[in-house]
C-alpha cells in the first residue's frame, strides 16, 4: 500500500497502530462509557467525527499556524468542532447525548486528538489528515465497542441493548459498573501480550513490535508524546 | 447555603464519586505517574493547586461573563483555553516568586493542561448548577480525592514491585487490576449517601 493513501492510513489506524489496544491513549471515555456496545459506537463515531474533521482542518491551516503557538491553536480548533457534534447530539440524538453526558465536552482532552494532530496533521496534506483521522477514529470506535459489548454481554446479559432470555438474573453487576471497566480492559491488554509472547516464541526471534516501558506504554515513539501527560512522570523516575 | 451541603458535596466528590475511580478522569497521570508515593504525592499536590485555582477562574467566568450574555455554549472552547492558560501562568508565577512551591510542584505543572480532570470538574460545575463557593468546595474534594487515588495506587505499586507476575500480566495490566480492586474498595463509600 502506498505511504499515504487512504487504505494504507485507514488500515494503519484500526489494525497497525490502533490507538486504544496498542498505544494505548484516550483512556478516559475508553473506560467511562463502554457499559454498552451502543455507548461504545456512540462515542467512537462522535470521535471519529471530531479526529476526522480537525485533522483535515489543521492540515488545511499548517501553513498558516505560527509553530510557537499551534498547540493553543489545534485545541481551539478540536474545541470548535466538539461544540458542533455536542449541539448535533443534543438536537438528534438525545437519548444518547444524556447516555454519555459530560464525556461529549471532554473528547476535547482525548489525547488521541492532540496526538493525531501534532503527529500527523500538522505535517502532511489534507486528504491523507482526513483519512488519518478517519482511521484512528475507526480503530478507536471499534476498541470501545468491543470493551463494551464484553461489559454489557457479562455485566447485563444483554447485546446492543437486546436482553439475551432471563440471562441477567444470573449476571455480575460489577462489570457495567467502575471496576468491570478496568477488569475487562486489563484483561483485553494482557490477551494480546500473551499472543504476541506466543508469537515470538514461535518464530524464535523478538519482533519489531515496539520497546515499552515497564507499564507497557511506548513513550517514546508514542504520537501524543508532545501533549500526553503520563510520559514525563515515568521517564523522570 | 448551609455547612451540611457543604459537607455533602466534599464527600460525595472525594469518596463516593471518586474523580478518578467512579468517574474515569484524570486517567493518564493516575496510570502514568503512580509508581513512587513521592512522585504521585506531587502529582497529586499539583493537581490540587491547579483545580481549585481553575474552579475559581472557571466560576467567576460562568457567572459574571458566559451565563448573564446567553454564552453558555462556549463554555468547553473558553473553559480549555483559561485553564491551558492559566497553568501557564501559574508555573511562570511560582517560578517567579515562590521558587520552592516551584521546585515541588513544577514539574508536574505543564502535565496537568492535559489532565481531563480539571476541564471535567469545571464543566460538572457548570452542569450541577454551582455557585462559586459550592464550585470551589467542589473542585477542591474532587482534586483531594484524586490525591487520594493515585498515592494509594502508587503505595500498593511500590509493594508489588518483587512479586513474581506471569509475563503478560506485567505493567499496564496489573495497574488496571490493581486499580478495578481499589474501585471495588471506592464502591463501598456510596453506603455514605
Amino acid at each position: 500500500m502506498k505511504e499515504g493513501s487512504a487504505a494504507e492510513r485507514l488500515y494503519n489506524g484500526l489494525i497497525k497502530e490502533n490507538p486504544t489496544l496498542v498505544i494505548v491513549l484516550g483512556m478516559c471515555p475508553t473506560l467511562a462509557v463502554t457499559t454498552s456496545a451502543m455507548n461504545g459506537i456512540g462515542m467512537g463515531l462522535s470521535t471519529t467525527v471530531v479526529l476526522a474533521l480537525s485533522n483535515l482542518f489543521i492540515s488545511l491551516l499548517r501553513n498558516i499556524i505560527p509553530d510557537k503557538i499551534r498547540i493553543p491553536a489545534f485545541i481551539v480548533i478540536i474545541a470548535t468542532f466538539v461544540t458542533m457534534v455536542d449541539m448535533l447530539m443534543e438536537g438528534f440524538t438525545p437519548a444518547l447525548y444524556t447516555q454519555l453526558g459530560i464525556y461529549i465536552p471532554l473528547i476535547v482532552v482525548n489525547c488521541i486528538i492532540l496526538g493525531r494532530a501534532e503527529a500527523y496533521a500538522y505535517s502532511n496534506g489534507p486528504a491523507s489528515s482526513f483519512f488519518d483521522g478517519v482511521g484512528m477514529g475507526l480503530g478507536f470506535t471499534c476498541a470501545i465497542t468491543l470493551i463494551g459489548f464484553i461489559r454489557e454481554l457479562i455485566g447485563s446479559g444483554a447485546v446492543f441493548g437486546m436482553p439475551l432470555g432471563n440471562l441477567s438474573d444470573f449476571t455480575p453487576t460489577i462489570f457495567v459498573m467502575a471496576p468491570g471497566a478496568f477488569f475487562v480492559l486489563a484483561t483485553i491488554i494482557a490477551v494480546r501480550a500473551k499472543i504476541i509472547d506466543n508469537i515470538e516464541k514461535k518464530k524464535g526471534e523478538r519482533l519489531p513490535v515496539k520497546h515499552t516501558d515497564e507499564d507497557g506504554i511506548d513513550c517514546a515513539t508514542c504520537s501524543a508524546r508532545a501533549t500526553c501527560s503520563g510520559h514525563m512522570g515515568t521517564e523522570q523516575q | 447555603m448551609t455547612f451540611a451541603s457543604i459537607l455533602g458535596i466534599m464527600i460525595m466528590s472525594m469518596l463516593i464519586n471518586n474523580v478518578v475511580l467512579s468517574q474515569f478522569l484524570g486517567i493518564c497521570p493516575f496510570l502514568g505517574v503512580s509508581k513512587k508515593v513521592d512522585t504521585a504525592s506531587g502529582m497529586g499536590a499539583a493537581v490540587i493547586f491547579v483545580i481549585t485555582i481553575a474552579s475559581v477562574i472557571a466560576a467567576l467566568i460562568y457567572t459574571f461573563i458566559l451565563d448573564p450574555l446567553g454564552l453558555s455554549y462556549l463554555n468547553t472552547i473558553v473553559f480549555i483555553l483559561v485553564i491551558a492558560a492559566l497553568v501557564q501562568f501559574v508555573e511562570m508565577f511560582l517560578k517567579k516568586c515562590i521558587p520552592s512551591l516551584y521546585s515541588a510542584l513544577g514539574v508536574f505543572l505543564p502535565l496537568i493542561t492535559t489532565n481531563c480532570a480539571v476541564l471535567g470538574v469545571v464543566l460538572l460545575n457548570v452542569q450541577e448548577d454551582y455557585n462559586i463557593l459550592e464550585s470551589v468546595v467542589n473542585g477542591l474534594a474532587t482534586a483531594v480525592g484524586f490525591a487520594i487515588a493515585i498515592i494509594i495506587l502508587a503505595g500498593l505499586r511500590e509493594k508489588m514491585k518483587y512479586n513474581d507476575i506471569p509475563k503478560p500480566i506485567q505493567g499496564m495490566p496489573l495497574v488496571m487490576f490493581t486499580s478495578g480492586l481499589m474501585a471495588i474498595a471506592f464502591c463501598g463509600f456510596s453506603g455514605l449517601k
